[in-house]
């Protein structure tokens, strides 16, 4: 649970619709506890060496930033950052997949 | 590449499991000898991880009532209950559940697992939403995905979490479903079900409660986590199983909406596979006699729950946050877990070995259960046992016990 205390931290300063890449690696950054360099092609599982509770923390993480759920067929869709950063686009402009 | 390669992950994980000489997940018992003693390779153990919380799958009237109607009718049903797989015995046994919980309407499944894989799956289809705790056991998870409904977790007993996501749901077509568990099947805990039922009155949610491993545990009368809590008016539908403190197998849900009955032509896993035997009915109905006619083994439970969790938490192991039937003692890696749990075996004392991804946060546990049936002696014994392997594998240091508040 102190990570996720942590979490809470990281504020959402965007307000937009759009999901700012650098808000996402902030998050990251808060889970993994080491900086990264993320793009739109970065396989979160993959390249970023996240594990099962590592994955769910930060989808915890990304949900309480942008105040959605994401339900959870799909996150199983979700593999890349860009998957990410659509996914919470559109959930956040209220569209279903 | 072979069909089965997609699992290779697991087989490797498995095989690291092997080179410690011991299979954690193919343990054999020559023979069972009593709710709490079986033979494992050749040695008398003490069993401490059967889920057999009232110890009746010995008792003498529940044998009798098998074999009686074994006999009488046969090994087996051959049929589903929609088509020849319904006996006197199986409304009988719907009729009892029902009465047990002061509930209108009962359904009787196979196993628990079907239970909640059919009452899950029938209850919330395409449209709806699951609001499934993390922590859920796997048959919620796959019972959520047959039925096509919105999947959402919230944070492993936090109602305010819940709270969150529901209202993040306002406006949004659909039923919802809130679905938490009497007992958490790994570490023990409970729900803080005043607070989720609270939650769904003020969003106008439904409340399945999973009582798998309370049932016949908690509550004053054994009917689980919502009679303890005093809020089983806002649960709309209880689930559960025969296989812990019944000492059978099968499951069932009970309910008061009227419409209940539909469930049983919708539910595929209710429908599609073959109903209890008749001798599995006959000896579920008695163990339910007991739990009513003999709260003494509720109090000889708890007693050896308690025993147990405070002689582990005094020696220096760091258990669940509650004394309850379960109690899993915290590994800090999967080496040292192992190990531990041969020596245990080894030592004559039998308990489950928990390993991620089945266990909340990743954690490593040695999970026992504890049954009225054991005797102080035997909890001592195992208590004994617990701190030998870990005093021989300088696990157990003063400098542990005190960081646990042991001394």
């Amino acid at each position: 649970m102190g990570r996720n205390h942590q979490l809470a931290l990281v504020e959402n300063k965007g307000g937009g619709l759009r999901p700012h890449r650098s808000d996402i690696s902030a998050i990251f950054e808060q889970v993994l506890g080491h900086p990264v360099q993320v793009a739109d092609s970065t396989n979160i599982v993959e390249d970023l060496g996240m594990d099962s509770l590592g994955v769910m923390n930060f989808v915890m993480a990304i949900e309480d930033f942008y105040d959605i759920s994401i339900p959870l067929d799909r996150i199983a869709q979700i593999e890349t950052v860009g998957d990410l950063i659509h996914a919470v686009e559109d959930l956040r402009s209220g569209t279903s997949s | 590449m072979t069909i089965l390669d997609k699992h290779s992950a697991y087989r490797h994980a498995h095989d690291t499991l092997l080179q410690h000489g011991v299979d954690p997940l193919n343990v054999r018992f020559d023979s069972v000898l009593s709710p709490t003693e079986g033979m494992l390779g050749g040695r008398r153990t003490i069993l401490l991880g059967t889920n057999n919380y009232l110890g009746l799958t010995f008792d003498a009237d529940c044998i009798e009532k098998a074999v009686e109607a074994t006999r009488s009718q046969g090994t087996g049903t051959t049929g589903s209950r929609v088509a020849n797989g319904t006996y006197d015995g199986h409304a009988k046994l719907e009729q009892a559940l029902a009465d047990f919980y002061g509930r209108q309407k009962a359904m009787v499944f196979s196993t628990g697992y079907q239970a909640n894989l059919g009452i899950l799956s029938a209850l919330a289809g395409r449209g709806d939403h699951l609001m499934l705790d993390a922590d859920s056991h796997a048959s919620i998870y796959d019972g959520s995905r047959l039925g096509g409904a919105e999947v959402i977790r919230f944070r492993h007993n936090n109602p305010e979490d819940l709270h969150k996501r529901l209202r993040r749901l306002e406006g949004a077509p659909g039923h919802r479903l809130i679905v938490v568990e009497g007992i958490y099947s790994m570490l023990g805990d409970t729900a803080p079900l005043k607070e989720i039922a609270a939650v769904k009155r003020e969003t106008g949610a439904y409340l399945l409660v999973d009582e798998a491993h309370s049932l016949g545990v908690l509550g004053e009368t054994g009917r689980g986590l919502a009679e303890k809590a005093g809020v089983e008016a806002d649960v709309d539908f209880i689930v559960g199983t025969f296989s812990k403190s019944l000492g059978s197998v099968g499951g069932f849900c009970v309910s008061d909406d009227p419409d209940f009955d539909v469930l049983r032509f919708v539910s595929r896993p209710y429908m599609f596979t073959a109903s209890l035997p008749p001798g599995v009915v006959a000896s579920t109905l008695e163990a339910l006699v007991k739990v009513r006619a003999e709260p003494w083994l509720r109090a000889d439970l708890m007693r050896n729950a308690h025993r147990l969790h405070d002689g582990l938490t005094a020696l220096g192991f760091r258990t669940g946050p509650e004394a309850n039937p379960i109690v899993a003692v915290a590994m800090p890696d999967q080496e040292l877990a192992v190990v531990f749990w041969k020596m245990l075996l080894e030592s004559g004392l039998y308990l489950n070995l928990a390993l991620p991804p089945a266990t909340p946060t990743n954690v490593c546990l040695l999970r026992s259960s504890v049954s009225a049936a054991h005797t102080t002696e035997q909890i001592d014994t195992a208590l004994a046992i617990f701190e030998h392997v870990g005093r021989e594998l300088g696990f157990l240091t003063d400098e542990r016990r005190r960081a646990v508040g042991a001394v």
